[in-house]
């Protein structure tokens, strides 16, 4: 098994960074090729944003812990911030694959991260004044 | 990660290096506004040296694509791996978009 604690500022240019960590953890206990590719990054990436921009709205002072844990059947990452929160059932209640929705700007990031991972849930932090996005993704070979 | 533009012929041809995300997706949607702006109506998005594109990326392709067109205009995209192709068709943007297997069938096809 292999672990990842990370703790970044509210900086969307940190996010490439980190998320090549875990892509090279997966890559290191041989996930498949487009997992590795495809599901994580871009899961990862929209995690981490959203963290940056809604839960701690870019404010430099708040920063995002980063948790991964890889091991042959799973990877589970955690994204946590310092912020107010967001309501994933909200956020995804709107179908950006609906014909209405196509050219919208935004509204992609919840439906992905749920598309490429095989869980995706929200918890708040345990101490208060912040939130945990929690995803998993199960291994293939 | 990148962007450079050239013009072959007609066309202004972006090629995407590296990943398209929330962190760098202002600076190419700024690139194609201001050739945009300087009268340019062809353009081609090429993404054979792309990695992976965010929510953030595909939503900045669709702003360009709907500023193109209502300045009559016309957008096409070129080389999209299988990954991108996936997530393309995950967001049903495959729909949205003209997509070329070759940068060459793209240019030809404006």
């Amino acid at each position: 098994m292999r672990t990842l604690d990370v703790e970044i500022p509210s900086d969307i240019g940190q996010i490439e960074r980190v998320v090549d960590l875990v892509q090279r953890e997966c890559a290191e206990m041989a996930y498949a090729p487009r997992q590795v590719s495809l599901n994580v990054p871009v899961a990862l990436s929209e995690a981490i944003s959203n963290a940056i921009l809604r839960g701690n709205g870019e404010d430099p002072e708040k920063q995002v812990r980063i948790r991964a844990r890889v091991d042959a059947s799973e990877l589970v990452v955690e994204v946590e911030d310092e912020g107010e929160g967001f309501d994933l059932t909200e956020c995804t209640s709107n179908d950006p694959t609906r014909p209405e929705n196509l050219e919208n700007e935004q509204g992609r990031g919840l439906f992905l991260m749920q598309r490429l991972m095989d869980r995706v849930e929200r918890t708040r932090r345990p101490e208060g004044g912040g939130n945990i996005v929690r995803m998993t993704l199960r291994r293939a070979s | 990660m990148s962007f450079s533009i050239k013009k072959e012929g007609e066309v202004v041809v972006v090629d995407v290096e590296g990943q398209l995300i929330v962190g760098n997706r202002q600076e190419l949607k700024q690139k194609v506004l201001d050739e945009l702006e300087k009268g340019e109506k062809r353009f081609l998005i090429d993404f054979s040296q792309t990695g992976y594109i965010d929510s953030s990326g595909l939503g900045v392709l669709v702003s360009l694509s709907k500023k193109i067109r209502e300045q009559g205009g016309e957008l096409r995209l070129a080389n999209l791996n299988d990954d991108l192709k996936t997530l393309f068709e995950l967001t049903k943007l495959d729909t949205l978009f003209q997509i070329a297997d070759t940068r060459e069938r793209a240019l030809s096809s404006f």
